[in-house]
């Protein structure tokens, strides 16, 4: 199968005067429709990595490739438009813009591709909006939702156009266990549904455990990477 | 542009508070321009109407001083036809001569007119306090000579030239220009007395007009002297009131200069609020940048923040202006209830003070719109 993430060599180093690198020549291949997760200490540079393949920050040196193309030399609209189009971003801390309701952000990645608003999106976002048990606050500013709520919304919000691609940094980090497994288990169903690819960053072994693949950083080095068997 | 709009709007709305009080300080500001321009433009109209308003803009006369102008006829039909921002035109016998009465003598100066042409540059019959216009042996005097020389209507006086002719006159009535000056020294007659006491024949001194907007009685005056004989020269009040000018000059200079301390204080207001309005959204806007909004479309948003408060800002106003002129003309009163100052309201001026406002709240929203575009979306994500 085709890999829609590659890293080559990717050095990060933090810093002009006081140089801290990060990353150590970082190789990594992701296979397109895989859901893989990346484990590692606090510090490690799990994050950085993360946000080094969603094209948000730069490498120091090495090349990163997004579904085949190199997007270490693009401009920044075309990242921005890599980044509208075939990634979609879960972070830890939900990131919803509070002047909007809960469907106007799951819409706004398509409103930002340009496109007129067709009647085929809005069913798409109510689908995403039912799969993700928002009815009853899809009109609620992201402010008046609960915790939960909001992570399932940006992970909605994640998959509206459709990416090849979904980048979660710690999605459920600050949710109890129960709602941790469920936003999980949604996430894998669209795994299942909508062959999108999943690269998940998480601190909680029991979910690492569910995914295809488990790869540790250490000390901003792949230190394991191990194919799940029991996933 | 949609999305962006939409976005603006969206911010804007969701910080009520912070959005009326830019609107307010925007809206104060224009309403201060509008409010002094009218008020700098209705003073300027006062007292440029005092001056000239009741007097000859133009005034053809002789080279010569003791010439005389014989066919005036003629070349009033050709101003009037060369020139058609000419309102009025008249011909004047003007002769410095004594009043004899209650045996004092007061110079003054005799004019003969032709009132119903000389109406349109005095407003002599508006201006008639008591009796009527004078005919045949008749004068007309102003209400400060009447009231020093104890006359009423109806008293027989003398007029006496240099050369010792005298005639005897009746005063047919009382006029006030609303100059004291005229009052007192004017003596209006019809030409055809004057014209027989100096012995002028069918000539006369000057010929007199206005002209429908005052400021370009210059223009016009020089398009008259082209089409005159060169033994007549054309004045225009503009050369003799430079003194005037220069201080409505002045004025319009102190004018603008407050109307651009307003507006850079405006521009001021609106850039650093909304400079905070960038620093508070920066989380908002590193979200979009993350979800791949482009640079030119975020600071779209912040450059149409901008234009909608200063629509807004523009439109209240020039209310709050109009409304502060009227309240000014309603309870700024003389004592006989009259308006102390006549505001000028210019639409053409108000438009572009809103205008201006306008385009200074966008050129305001630049700086904000260039710091939203080079935020990095990774130091939101980084920083939470
Ligand atoms: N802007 C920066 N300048 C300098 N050092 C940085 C910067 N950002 C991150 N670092 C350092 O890089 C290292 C890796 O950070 P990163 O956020 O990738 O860790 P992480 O694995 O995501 O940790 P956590 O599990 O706590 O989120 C840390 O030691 C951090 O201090
Ligand atoms: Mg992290």
């Amino acid at each position: 199968m085709a890999n829609v993430i590659s890293l080559r060599n990717v050095n990060k180093i933090y810093g002009t005067e006081i140089k801290t690198q990060v990353l150590y020549d970082v190789n990594l291949d992701v296979e397109e429709n895989s859901f893989s997760s990346i484990i590692g200490q606090s510090g490690s540079g799990k994050s950085t990595l993360l946000n080094i393949i969603g094209t948000l920050d730069k490498p120091t040196s090495g090349e990163v490739f997004i579904n085949g193309i190199r997007t270490t030399e693009m401009k920044k609209d075309a990242l921005a438009k890599v980044r509208n189009e075939t990634i979609g971003f879960v972070f830890q801390f939900h990131y919803l813009l509070p002047e909007f309701t809960a469907y106007e952000n799951i819409i706004m990645p398509y409103r930002i591709k340009g496109d007129a608003i067709t009647p085929e999106v809005n069913e798409r976002a109510l689908e995403l909006i039912h799969l993700m048990g928002l009815d009853k606050v899809k009109d609620n500013r992201a402010t008046k939702m609960s915790g939960g709520q909001q992570q399932r919304t940006s992970i909605a919000r994640a998959l509206i156009n459709n990416p090849k691609i979904i980048l979660a940094d710690e999605p459920t980090g600050n949710l109890d266990s129960d709602t941790t497994e469920k936003v999980y288990d949604l996430m894998r169903d669209i795994n299942d549904k909508f062959k999108t690819t999943f690269l998940v960053i998480t601190h909680d072994p029991r979910i690492a455990q569910k995914t295809d693949r488990i790869i540790e950083i250490k000390d901003g080095r792949i230190s394991l990477d191990l194919v799940n068997q029991i996933a | 542009m949609k999305l962006a709009l939409k976005i603006a709007w969206r911010f804007l709305t969701s910080s009520k508070g912070q959005t009326i009080l830019i609107i307010l300080g925007i809206a104060i500001g224009v309403s201060v321009q509008v409010f002094i321009g009218s008020l700098i433009a209705g003073l300027q109209q006062s007292l440029i109407d005092t001056a000239v308003g009741r007097s000859s803009q133009i005034t053809i006369r002789p080279v010569n001083r003791d010439d005389r102008i014989p066919d005036y006829e003629a070349i009033i039909t050709k101003v009037k036809a060369t020139e058609p921002e000419i309102n009025s035109i008249s011909p004047v016998v003007d002769s410095s001569a004594f009043i004899l009465a209650n045996d004092s003598t007061y110079p003054t100066l005799l004019r003969g007119l032709q009132f119903d042409t000389a109406d349109g540059i005095y407003r002599i019959n508006e201006g008639i306090l008591e009796g009527k216009l004078p005919t045949g042996d008749q004068v007309m005097l102003g209400k400060e000579f009447m009231d020093e020389a104890k006359l009423k209507v109806g008293d027989t006086i003398s007029l006496v030239t240099a050369s010792g002719t005298k005639r005897d006159v009746t005063v047919s009535g009382i006029f006030d220009l609303g100059v004291a000056n005229l009052n007192k020294n004017w003596a209006l007659s019809e030409m055809g007395l004057v014209q027989s006491i100096f012995d002028l024949g069918d000539q006369v001194t000057s010929i007199e007009s206005q002209v429908s907007d005052v400021f370009t009685a210059d223009v016009v005056g020089a398009n008259i002297q082209k089409v005159v004989p060169s033994s007549l020269k054309v004045e225009n009040w503009k050369d003799l009131n430079a003194s005037l000018l220069s201080g409505l000059n002045g004025q319009s200079i102190s004018s603008l200069m407050i109307q651009v301390f307003v507006l850079v204080s405006v521009v001021l207001g609106i850039a650093s609020v909304l400079a905070i309005s960038v620093a508070q959204k920066s989380r908002q806007l590193g979200i979009l940048k993350a979800m791949g909004i482009r640079d030119r479309i975020a600071s779209l948003i912040f450059l149409l923040q901008g234009f909608i408060l200063g629509i807004f800002g523009a439109i209240l106003g020039v209310g709050f202006g109009l409304g502060l002129a009227v309240a000014f003309t309603k309870f700024a009163l003389n004592p006989d209830g009259t308006p102390v100052i006549d505001l000028f309201i210019d639409p053409q001026f108000i438009a572009i003070s809103a205008l201006v406002a306008l385009a200074a709240a966008t050129l305001a929203a630049l700086i904000p719109a260039r710091s939203s575009s080079r935020l990095e979306p990774i130091e939101v994500i980084r920083n939470g």
